[in-house]
C-alpha cells in the first residue's frame, strides 16, 4: 500500500479520471490531486491517485528498482485485483 | 531500463562508500533513523549497511502506518464490521493485522462479516453507490500520501450526497511523530535511542514538501536529509548527514530533488486542510499518546465521519506482552532482540504489526537481513 508506482497516462476521461498503463496492466486512476496532465505524461500513482508528475527518467528508475527488488509484481497484482 | 544502471552503478557506489569512510570521524558514532519503510527495504535489499563503516548505524523508525496503528483502533474497525454489519472497506495491508485476542479483519470476514479489500478510495465510493441499502465505511489509514485520496473521497461523497458512506479516519502525521521520538517522556521506560539525524521520507515529502521539517530541524537540532529510494540515494543522503554532523549543522537538505520540492503538492495540501483538522492527541502503537499527530474529519463532514455516525465502545485492548513492536518502532531494539522473532512470529503467522506489513522492520529483517545479525561470526569466518 505504501509504495507509489509511476505509470504512463494513455487516456483522459471526464471527472479527473485517467487511464494509465502500468507495464501490461491498464487502470483507471484519479487526477484530482494533480494539474495539467496530458496523454503521455508519467504520474506517480499511489492508492489509485496520481500524486504528482514525474519525468520518464525517474519513472524508469523507480520501475527498475521495484522490479529488481521483487515488489513490482506484488503491487501490480494488487492494482489489477 | 537504461536509467536504472547509473543509480545502481557499482563504481559509483564504491566512490560514495569511500567518501563516507573517509569523512566519518572514527572518534564518533553516527546513528541515523530512516522513517520510511521504503528506505528500510532499500537498506536491506541492497546491503547498504555492509557498505558503511562500523561507526555508521541505521535505526529503523516507525515509518509504516499499519505498524503504528494501535490495536484499539483495529478493534473498532472489527466492531464496525461485526456489530453494525457495515461493509467495511480497507487497504489490503490491514487485513491480517492481529487485534485483541489475535482477531483480525480477515478472521472477521471468514466468520461472515462483510470486509472488502479495496485498492483505492474510489473503489469504496463505488461500493457505496452499488449498495444503497447498506452502510459502507472506509477504514482510512496512512501518512500524508494516503490522506489526500481520503479527502477527495469525502468531498465526492458530499457532492453526490451519498447517505450510506463514511470514513473511519486514522490518518497520522510524519513530522509530529519524528518530534515525539526525540522528546517524549516514554524514552525513560523504553530506553534512550541515540539519533544523530534523519533520512526524511521521500513520497510523504513529495506531498508536504521539505519545508515542514525545517522547524523541527531547528527546534530539535537534528539534521534531516530527504532521501530517494535508490540505494545510491540512501548512501548519498548518509554522506550528506555525516557532513552536517561533522560541521555541527542542523539543516533540512533535499537529496531527492528530482521529485521533492520545498512546497510539495499544494493542491493536495489544500484539499486535506479543507476536509481535516488536527486531533489534540492520538495513540500510536509503540509511541503512546502523541499530541497533534493525527487528523480528524471536520464538523462540516460529520455526516461522513464513522466516529460520529457509530457508537464505538471503548475497550481495553491489549498488545501481546512479549511482542517487542513498541521498542522496535522507536528504534530502541532490533527485530532480532525479540523472543518471538522468527519463532512464533513470522510473515505467515505474524504476532506483531511490524511482521505483518511488508514495510515493517521485522518483515524486512525476515526477508533480507536476519542471518546477518544473528550469525556475524560465521559470516565473517566464511569470507
Amino acid at each position: 500500500m505504501c509504495l507509489a508506482i509511476p505509470a504512463r497516462v494513455v487516456e483522459l476521461l471526464d471527472n479527473d479520471v485517467a487511464v494509465v498503463a502500468f507495464d501490461t496492466v491498464r487502470k483507471r486512476i484519479s487526477l484530482a490531486l494533480v494539474e495539467d496532465v496530458a496523454i503521455g505524461d508519467f504520474v506517480l500513482v499511489h492508492v489509485g491517485y496520481a500524486l504528482h508528475k514525474v519525468s520518464v527518467e525517474e519513472a524508469e528508475r523507480t520501475l527498475g528498482m521495484m522490479a529488481e527488488a521483487g515488489v513490482l509484481r506484488e503491487e501490480l497484482e494488487e492494482i489489477s485485483a | 531500463m537504461k536509467y536504472v544502471d547509473e543509480y545502481r552503478d557499482r563504481d559509483l557506489a564504491r566512490t560514495v562508500a569511500a567518501a563516507i569512510a573517509a569523512e566519518a570521524d572514527p572518534d564518533r558514532s553516527y546513528h541515523f533513523m530512516e522513517f520510511c519503510g521504503g528506505h528500510t527495504h532499500a537498506i536491506f535489499r541492497y546491503g547498504v549497511q555492509d557498505l558503511m563503516p562500523e561507526n555508521v548505524h541505521f535505526v529503523h523508525g516507525p515509518g509504516c502506518p499499519v505498524c503504528v496503528l494501535p490495536v484499539a483502533r483495529l478493534d473498532d474497525a472489527v466492531e464496525l464490521a461485526e456489530r453494525y454489519g457495515v461493509i467495511l472497506c480497507t487497504y489490503g495491508d490491514m487485513m491480517r493485522v492481529p487485534g485483541t485476542k489475535q482477531r483480525s479483519l480477515i478472521r472477521a470476514k471468514a466468520d461472515g462479516a462483510d470486509v472488502r479489500m479495496v485498492y483505492s478510495t474510489a473503489d469504496a465510493l463505488r461500493i457505496a453507490r452499488e449498495n444503497p441499502d447498506r452502510q459502507v465505511v472506509f477504514f482510512a489509514i496512512g501518512f500524508e500520501t494516503t490522506t489526500p485520496p481520503t479527502a477527495v473521497a469525502l468531498k465526492t461523497a458530499e457532492a453526490e450526497k451519498l447517505g450510506n458512506f463514511s470514513v473511519f479516519c486514522n490518518h497520522v502525521l510524519t513530522p509530529s511523530a519524528i518530534s515525539h521520538i526525540l522528546e517524549s517522556p516514554e524514552v525513560r521506560d523504553l530506553g534512550i535511542v541515540k539519533i544523530d539525524g534523519f533520512l526524511g521520507p521521500s513520497h510523504v515529502s513529495s506531498v508536504i514538501g521539505s519545508q515542514p521539517y525545517e522547524f523541527f530541524a531547528e527546534e530539535f537540532q537534528k539534521p534531516v536529509v530527504i532521501a530517494g529510494f535508490e540505494p545510491l540515494d540512501v548512501m548519498q543522503s548518509v554522506l550528506m548527514l555525516i557532513r552536517q554532523v561533522n560541521d555541527g549543522r542542523c539543516e533540512v537538505e533535499n537529496e531527492y530533488t528530482r521529485v521533492v520540492t520545498e512546497e510539495g503538492n499544494v493542491k493536495a495540501q489544500t484539499l486535506v486542510s479543507e476536509v481535516f483538522e488536527l486531533r489534540k492527541s492520538f495513540d500510536w502503537r509503540g509511541l503512546g499518546t502523541v499530541p497533534y499527530s493525527a487528523l480528524r474529519i471536520r464538523d462540516r463532514f460529520a455526516k461522513f465521519d464513522a466516529e460520529k455516525q457509530f457508537e464505538l465502545s471503548v475497550k481495553a485492548s491489549r498488545e501481546v506482552k512479549s511482542c517487542e513492536c513498541p521498542s522496535i518502532l522507536r528504534g530502541v531494539k532490533k527485530p532480532t532482540d525479540c523472543k518471538l522473532f522468527g519463532t512464533v512470529c513470522t510473515p505467515q503467522s505474524p504476532v506483531g504489526s511490524c511482521m505483518v506489513s511488508s514495510e515493517g522492520a521485522c518483515a524486512a529483517y525476515w526477508t533480507y537481513g536476519r542471518f546477518r545479525d544473528q550469525q556475524p561470526s560465521k559470516l565473517e569466518a566464511a569470507e
